[in-house]
């Protein structure tokens, strides 16, 4: 996590060292999150420079770079209009996964706006065949809805987004009732969840 | 197994408990028909599902003159509070048995289990409740105080709605204080049998209502049969026109609601992946087998070619298969014959020069099928562009400002439906002020609701079903001098008259109200 995660609110210095310093303590990805402050006061071309500012500072000495993710705080943005062009300008100033939470603001990860992330991932996919990464996080809990979501992305997108490193869940206790279900399964019948990690 | 692989889902038919003959139902019995009878089968299977009764004139002129008794004797003379309560039970049976409802329709039409389980039947009970509601109200018509019912209305329906038909026309016909001698289409009589059992459920005084099955010589007889006072129909044009000429210079007064090929108007600030939905929804929605189906689509030119890859690539994950699969988007073509017209007017398209392509989609061996198709690069003259398909068909053309878009949606003989998507309000209302078209969707297509007037222009029909204007179909107003001012003692009377025909166990419900409106009077009514 970099770029004064979670409110994004300090001064481009701060976000490119933040970054640098993660990358070079080996940092595979970077999760940086948007100035709302500027976006919602329509000011989308600073938004636009910074992303593509921390990009620059994902690169790493040898030529390769660390992956960019970026977090839009869809719950902050309220409007769909708002997610879909944000998720725009994410991708265009180079963002290689977008992310619709911190988790630290409510609403987190809903379906409609997962969907519509989807849908501008397939629209740049159409455009131009490369593929961007989608990470819903905060408020998947249950297994059944972590499978909505999978349908989701396999009919929006389709089953080639269904790999960790194009689409991820941020979602902890979404694990443990993978786990409560996995040893129904096993064992046929449910057990607390006393019994799985509180991690 | 790819991770979207579907496993068959179908609807269990246990639910149906079906005659193996039908008979025709006159005068609140079951009898038989003195026609040659004919097998309603499956057209997604081919399989025979029951025998149907075939009225000839003999069995028409029992189930007018039933009807003209009911009229006489009972329904003409019930206040419309009670014809209001035999309604609102009928609307609660059709309720109850949903299910079986849906399931029939699928099995005898075609249509898949989730647009007959989740629009037509919940919309035939919201039909019933609508205009239950209206039967005590008819002063507020819009044709002044005390409007009178027109006697015995005779009502020919299509196949492509068999049982939403039925209620746009018995539900208004009853509410108005009709009665009703009703054909449905010889492909899809099941419904309309099983609704017959309802009414009996329902303890619907005989003759009210009359269901009498056979194919289009029926439906004539009954059209021309003395003793009819309004004629109501949905169906072809041509057939629309026969039946006007054959009334001609009677007293029988019509509502015809007819063909159409409506025009749904994309420009390029529209929402593209919603419009996509709204496409596919308009035309290929109950397999095209819709009059106010969006069978031409008019693009932005500027969009065109983004639209059409993307309707491809949603059509190729349409599944076409077993109606009774809740899984199903496509089900079958309703009959051979239709499935032949399709086919030809296809074959047509490719002649005069468009462009086919067609889902690739796996049909079934048996039954009747027709894949999504759209063409491509179609002219405004060719007859694909003109003439209504009744298929899953659909016809792109472009446009680039919104005058052309306005000219060519109007340029067509019919004028039933039409849609506009777009981003921008004022657009919506500049374009939909100039279409000339009886039903205007924004931004959505094939919405559907009993307090909405429906209708068409020009070769589309006249007259509208649906809402207030709905029941103007079925009502004339008072003769004057008798208008408010008998109202008074002529409710008395008609009070005395239905006590004896209400059902019992009502009555004491009845009573009580009547005491209540006892104690108001003096009051305006």
């Amino acid at each position: 996590m970099a770029t004064a995660f979670p409110s994004g609110r300090s001064s481009l210095e701060i976000k490119l060292a933040d970054t640098a310093e993660a990358v070079a303590a080996g940092a595979d990805e970077i999760d940086m999150v948007i100035d709302r402050g500027a976006f919602l006061a329509g000011r989308y071309g600073e938004v636009f420079d910074q992303i593509a500012a921390v990009k620059e500072a994902c690169r790493r000495p040898d030529g390769t770079a660390a992956s960019l993710k970026v977090i839009l705080e869809t719950g902050e943005l309220v409007t769909y209009d708002n997610v879909r062009r944000a998720s725009w300008l994410s991708i265009l100033a180079g963002g290689d996964f977008i992310k619709t939470s911190t988790g630290k603001v409510q609403p987190a990860a809903t379906l409609p706006v997962t969907l519509l992330m989807l849908e501008v991932v397939r629209d740049w996919h159409l455009l131009t065949g490369q593929r961007i990464g989608v990470k819903p996080a905060g408020g998947i809990r249950a297994s059944k809805d972590a499978i909505r979501y999978l349908v989701t992305v396999a009919e929006t997108v389709g089953e080639e987004w269904l790999v960790p490193h194009l689409f991820r869940f941020g979602a902890s206790s979404l694990l443990n009732d993978v786990l409560l279900q996995r040893q129904k399964m096993t064992t046929g019948h449910y057990s607390g969840p006393d019994y799985v990690t509180i991690d | 197994m790819s991770f979207l692989e579907y496993a068959p889902a179908p609807e269990s038919r246990a639910i149906l408990n079906l005659r193996d003959r039908y008979g025709l139902f006159i005068d609140g019995e079951f009898v038989d028909g003195r026609g040659t009878p004919f097998q309603t089968i499956s057209p997604a299977t081919e399989e025979r599902i029951a025998e149907i009764a075939n009225a000839n004139e003999a069995d028409v002129a029992d189930a007018v003159a039933a009807a003209r008794r009911a009229y006489d004797r009972t329904w003409s003379r019930m206040s419309g509070r009670d014809r209001g309560k035999y309604l609102f039970r009928i609307a609660r049976l059709v309720q109850e048995r949903a299910r079986e409802l849906a399931v029939a329709e699928s099995l005898d039409n075609g249509k898949p289990i989730k647009e007959s389980r989740d629009v037509d039947v919940p919309l035939v009970a919201a039909w019933f409740f609508y205009y239950a509601g209206w039967a005590d109200k008819l002063d507020h018509a819009g044709l002044g105080a005390n409007p009178r019912s027109l006697g015995v209305a005779a009502q020919v329906i299509p196949w492509n709605f068999p049982l939403l038909m039925l209620a746009w026309k018995i539900a208004p016909a009853l509410a108005a204080g009709n009665t009703v001698v009703l054909k449905p289409a010889e492909t899809t009589p099941l419904t309309a049998l099983i609704f017959a059992e309802i009414l009996q459920q329902a303890d619907l005084p005989p003759g009210v209502v009359n269901i009498i099955t056979g194919a289009g010589d029926t439906g004539a007889a009954l059209v021309s049969a003395e003793g009819v006072d309004k004629v109501a129909f949905t169906g072809s044009t041509a057939v629309g026109r026969a039946i006007a000429k054959e009334i001609a210079g009677t007293d029988k007064k019509a509502t015809l609601e007819l063909g159409g090929k409506a025009a749904n108007i994309v420009f390029d600030d529209a929402p593209i992946d919603q419009a996509i939905e709204g496409i596919v929804n308009g035309i290929f929605f109950n397999q095209g087998h819709v009059c106010c189906a969006g069978s031409r689509l008019l693009v932005q030119e500027n969009i065109h070619d983004e639209v059409v890859e993307r309707l491809k690539l949603r059509l190729s994950t349409l599944r076409l298969g077993d109606p009774l699969d809740k899984n199903t988007d496509i089900g079958a073509i309703n009959s051979k014959e239709q499935l032949e017209r399709i086919r030809e007017l296809s074959d047509i398209g490719v002649a005069e020069g468009a462009d086919r392509w067609s889902a690739p989609c796996v049909i079934p061996e048996n039954g009747f099928w027709y894949a999504p198709t759209i063409f491509t690069n179609v002219q405004t003259s060719s007859r694909i562009a003109r003439e209504e398909i009744f298929g899953p068909v659909l016809s792109v053309l472009t446009f680039r400002t919104p005058a052309e878009a306005i000219a060519k949606a109007n340029n067509t003989p019919y004028g039933l439906s039409a849609g506009i998507w777009t981003d921008k309000g004022s657009r919506i209302l500049a374009v939909a002020d100039q279409l000339r078209a009886g039903v205007i969707w924004a931004n959505t297509f094939n919405r559907f609701d009993p307090s909405s007037p429906f209708g068409g222009y020009k070769e589309s029909g006249y007259g509208r079903e649906g809402g207030r204007h709905g029941l103007a179909a079925y009502l004339s107003p008072a003769p004057i001098g008798q208008s408010a001012l008998s109202r008074p003692a002529s409710r008395a009377a008609v009070e005395s008259a239905d006590a004896a025909a209400a059902p019992k166990s009502r009555r004491a419900v009845r009573s009580s109200t009547r005491t209540a409106k006892t104690a108001t009077k003096g009051s305006k009514r």
